[in-house]
């Protein structure tokens, strides 16, 4: 039986003399990087999970462990879930990159699958979404629904993911409405209630009237609420317990689908290593119901532009677009290619204050 | 870069309520230190206030009643850290440290069914004609009750050391439990008394976290806001009044800091929070150099243990 | 009426007996929490404390481990431990270990990617004098200004931490790692890689220092005038100094050797098992290094071994977690438990209980 050989395998890669196990079921394994009720990240792929188990049922066995800190303990929770057998491993934190491809090298015959990581390997494969596609339909209610023209902006950290979405929300509110200026605060946490609450009090206090947020809690919905009359958006998840104000819509992640094709594929016998980037078409980024509080017909422009990116008419990073110094980016009818939106790390025309250094 | 975009009423107003949960975590601990016992343990005790507090008002509908089991909760988990430590005699900062790990477990185990919930709403007090006038209406009149009640408290604490018999007594102890226990006071049960005082306030804090300023209940929510309120301790010189300006200061470097951002001034966040401590110890320095008055204030018996062997 | 009455000397048998009580103790009440979550209270007891050492399918991988995750608490506690034996207490190691580690790391960057034998070398010393001179803060202030060594080295704990967040967002950060925070990974320049030593012993240079750590102590306390100062000091800082102790120097010395090896312990984790300078680098090993030092009564062997048992509990709880779907949270309030009772039992090696009231002299 395959399981037993590449148990065994395993086994001596690391020098071991475990005892293989037989047992029929595809084992998966799961490690979180923060309590699986954390409303947001770790939940959604913990939910997602649950999803996938459903559909399998008893076909597969699943461990999960949350918590799982970044660095030295990454590697021992890898590699524990490779001894326990499991047949693949997904590894849900940009921060478990290093710890994966070292564990994959010690376990080949195990799949791994790292999310929104860049590093791949024969055993490794990557998978994030799009969703700067849904920032665009974000940009787009933000700049329609806003009476002051000032816009929140909470960012996590300033790396490519964040400042696509920054950029693709600028342009989309921008697009219908000219008047639209962007307040951006930098967090530095992607989960600290207590402070993205009081950044989105802040950006509150000085004017924004809608709240975007690359954090994920929850709290600066709560923070919109309190202040009245401003505006907010679900983040990785659908909050929608916040609806139908000041939560007017959401983008959520959706994982399910992809988890069920990849544990397909290794009870097939198919898996291979690849790079999935999957957006709206592919079912990955998804947004949420946009609430009563938005005008029937912004709504309805709203889901033409959802629409017409799920289609593949319409590329969110569409040119004519400069840079923020002004510098030509992408010409009149100019697509921008997978790899510049990758390692985006510049501001486009229009935006305000710098990407921290 | 916009500075107007500032309204400095709103940005006090807000660092008010930002500096709440640390006002009254410290107020608490100002009180176990007078009383000679360091404990370590205000992130446990909080983050368990936080989710009391959070679970009886989801239950019940009613914030008081939350408030209320924040108290309870706090002061119960401290009375671990009272039986080792004044009973069983086990070392302070060992035993707090370990009270923190058991806390942020203990917290996030009863907290498991609550996470993505709502608690009911605390409403800003109506204060009328007050809460209109101008900036002082904005700055001092438009909070809700849990403000009022932590100056209240600061204040109560103040003259409870400063004009009671029961105060004298508890610094007494403090400053030396041989010559308290001479005089005859029960030493262990002062100590035990303050530090169930210190784990009250440390969950009303901690509650007002989960209820009011963030709202919400997530695993380890505090976010270090007890260390930070053991460092106030400490920055304001064990005096209860002085424990408001370094709030402000600790509680108000974030908010700050991110206000500067949404201004568009580009700040060294890092070095900003930094600030408070580097200050503080500058603080201590001062204070110690000047012996006279160290003496006044900072409890000679802080951390010993007492053991009544005579 | 149940009293507590001083021993001369520390019993004993007491000394030995109360760990093993300690942990029964644990196993009953952390049974009894971990049967009210639903789950089997002896699968996770046994997963926890037998699993890590003797299952067929982890133990040879998780005993290693054992050394990995118990090394950095063995190496602080023995410093911190030489401190507390004399009064001295430093409870920063946490920002020690970080300066250690970033002073250590920042070496490594700065000769990247230079390929020579000393590249290592020069890390140990900037890593060791990083700690050194962070608990040099406290140490210096103590001895001029009598200033409150506990409350300096803890106010530290935080400062460092925001350095160490500016140095991941700016100065060390990876210049290839597409704008995300954190520096190169050392494990990947091989020069400054703090690599295993036997492939699959868990034992990296950490290890070795905890170790030799551990036997210096040992000597220092047992054989050597200082170690005798030291005591001294901690029994009786009045009859010290008619013996002619320095307090000042001993006070220097303390808190120098034990930043030393937290720094130490800080350069040998980020250039090994952690591999990179991130936000989060600190994972609190200096916090629950003073818990370590005082579990094993600040004794180098007693560390030793009070080091492995939380190792254990720490990667027996991570086994339990995902074998039996426990929480995270609930390991950590079953780690909270065990100390109470370790700290809270240990009365009784130095006292003995008596009944009935205390008889008049």
């Amino acid at each position: 039986m395959k399981r037993r050989t590449f148990l065994a395998t395993s086994a001596l890669a690391l020098g071991l003399a475990g005892t293989a196990f037989a047992q029929d079921k595809v084992k998966v394994g799961f490690i979180y990087v923060g309590p699986v009720n954390d409303g947001g990240w770790s939940q959604h792929h913990h939910e997602s999970a649950m999803v996938m188990k459903e559909h399998f049922g008893d076909a597969i066995e699943l461990v999960e462990q949350e918590s799982v800190p970044e660095g030295a303990d990454t590697e021992r929770a890898l590699t524990q879930m490779a001894l326990s057998g499991c047949d693949i491993v997904f590894a849900t934190s940009f921060g478990f990159m290093d710890p994966t491809i070292n564990v994959a090298k010690k376990f080949p015959k195990v799949k791994f699958e790292h999310a929104t990581g860049y590093k791949r390997a024969e055993n490794v494969s990557t998978y994030s979404a799009r969703f700067y596609e849904g920032r665009a339909v974000q940009g787009l209610l933000a700049g329609r629904m806003t009476q002051s023209n000032v816009i929140g902006y909470i960012g996590s950290f300033p790396i490519p993911e964040v400042i696509r979405g920054i950029d693709s929300a600028f342009i989309h509110a921008r697009k219908v409405n000219p008047d639209v200026q962007f307040k951006v605060v930098w967090a530095n946490t992607w989960f600290d209630p207590a402070k993205e609450a009081d950044a989105a009090t802040a950006l509150i206090n000085q004017g924004a009237d809608v709240i975007l947020q690359h954090t994920d809690s929850t709290a600066p919905h709560a923070a919109a609420e309190k202040a009245g009359n401003v505006y907010t958006f679900g983040q990785a998840a659908d909050m929608a317990e916040y609806a139908p104000k000041p939560r007017i819509s959401s983008i959520i992640d959706n994982w399910a689908p992809y988890y069920i094709e990849r544990v397909q594929a290794v009870m097939d016998g198919t898996w291979e290593s690849k790079d999935t980037w999957g957006g709206i078409a592919s079912g990955m980024v998804k947004i949420g119901e946009i609430s009563d509080a938005v005008p029937a017909e912004i709504r309805d422009e709203a889901i033409a532009l959802e629409e017409s990116i799920s289609s593949g008419a319409y590329h969110p990073f569409t040119g004519p677009l400069n840079k923020q110094d002004g510098s030509v980016w992408l010409a009149e009818g100019e697509v921008a290619d997978d790899g510049t939106l990758a390692g985006l790390n510049f501001y486009v025309e229009g935006l305000s204050g710098e990407v921290p250094k | 870069m916009d500075l107007s975009a500032i309204d400095p009423v709103i940005l006090i107003a807000s660092l008010m309520v930002a500096s709440t949960p640390i006002l009254l975590a410290a107020t608490g601990e100002l009180i176990v230190e007078k009383s000679g016992v360091l404990n370590l343990g205000v992130e446990g005790m909080m983050i368990t206030g936080a989710i009391c507090g959070f679970a009886a008002s989801v239950q019940t509908g009613s914030p008081a009643l939350g408030f209320l089991a924040a108290i309870i909760g706090g002061a119960a988990l401290s009375m671990i850290f009272g039986l080792l430590t004044q009973v069983l005699m086990s070392n302070q900062v060992a035993t707090g440290l370990a009270l923190t790990l058991f806390g942020l477990g203990l917290s996030a185990l009863i907290g498991q069914g609550y996470a993505g919930m709502k608690p009911p709403p605390t409403r800003p007090l109506d204060l009328g004609v007050l809460s209109d006038l101008p900036v002082i209406g904005k700055i001092v009149f438009s909070h809700d009750a849990m403000v009022y009640v932590s100056l209240a408290l600061v204040a109560l604490v103040w003259a409870f050391l400063r004009y009671t018999r029961a105060g004298l007594i508890l610094r007494a102890v403090g400053e030396s439990h041989e010559a308290a226990h001479a005089l005859g006071y029960k030493v262990v049960r002062i100590r035990l008394m303050a530090i169930g005082f210190g784990g009250a306030m440390a969950g009303l804090g901690g509650a007002y976290l989960s209820l009011i300023r963030v709202p919400q209940w997530t695993e380890g929510m505090t976010a270090g806001a007890g260390w930070i309120a053991l460092a106030l301790v400490v920055f304001a010189s064990w005096r209860p009044w002085r424990l408001l300006l370094g709030a402000y200061l600790f509680g108000g470097i974030t908010v700050l800091q991110l206000n500067l951002q949404a201004a568009g001034v580009a700040v060294p966040a890092e070095f900003l929070s930094a600030t408070p401590y580097l200050v503080t110890i500058l603080v201590l320095v001062l204070m110690s150099a000047d012996r006279s008055r160290a003496a006044l204030h900072a409890p000679a018996d802080l951390g010993k243990t007492f053991h009544a062997s005579s | 009426m149940i009293r507590l009455e001083k021993r001369p000397s520390p019993s004993r048998v007491w000394t030995a007996a109360t760990p093993v009580l300690a942990v029964a103790l644990t196993m009953v009440a952390g049974g009894v929490l971990f049967a009210m979550l639903g789950k089997d209270p002896v699968a996770a007891i046994r997963i926890i404390f037998w699993d890590p050492l003797f299952n067929e399918q982890f133990a040879s991988y998780s005993r290693p481990q054992l050394l990995v995750k118990a090394g950095p608490l063995i190496l602080i506690a023995i410093g911190l431990s030489l401190g507390f034996r004399a009064g001295i207490w430093n409870i920063g190691a946490e920002g020690q270990y970080i300066i250690g580690a970033l002073s250590g790391a920042g070496v490594a960057l700065a000769l990247y990617p230079l390929e020579a034998w000393f590249v290592f070398p020069l890390m140990v010393i900037a890593g060791g004098l990083g700690g050194w001179a962070w608990a040099m803060i406290p140490a210096i202030l103590k001895t001029r200004f009598r200033t409150n060594e506990i409350l300096v080295s803890l106010l530290l704990v935080y400062v460092a931490e925001q350095i160490l967040a500016a140095m991941a967002l700016g100065l060390m950060r990876n210049p290839e790692g597409g704008g995300f925070p954190g520096s190169r990974n050392l494990q990947q320049y091989p020069a400054a890689a703090n690599t295993e030593l036997i492939a699959n012993s868990g034992m990296h240079w950490g290890v070795v220092a905890a170790f030799v750590a551990v036997i210096a102590a040992y000597v220092l306390l047992n054989r050597h005038m200082l170690g005798f100062q030291i005591r001294l000091t901690g029994q009786s800082p009045r009859a010290a100094r008619f013996a002619g102790v320095n307090p000042n120097g001993l006070v220097l010395f303390c808190l120098g050797a034990s930043g030393a090896l937290a720094g130490l312990a800080g350069l040998f984790e980020v250039s090994g098992p952690a591999g990179q300078v991130s936000i989060d680098f600190n994972q609190g090993y200096g916090f629950t290094a003073i818990i370590v030092a005082f579990l094993g009564r600040l004794n180098p062997v007693g560390i030793l071994l009070a080091g492995l048992l939380m190792a254990l509990t720490y990667i027996g709880g991570e086994l339990a977690q995902f074998m039996l779907n426990l929480p995270a949270a609930a390991i950590q309030a079953f780690q909270g438990m065990l100390l109470f009772f370790l700290l809270g039992l240990d009365v009784l090696t130095n006292y003995r209980l008596r009944w009935g009231k205390r008889e008049i002299a």
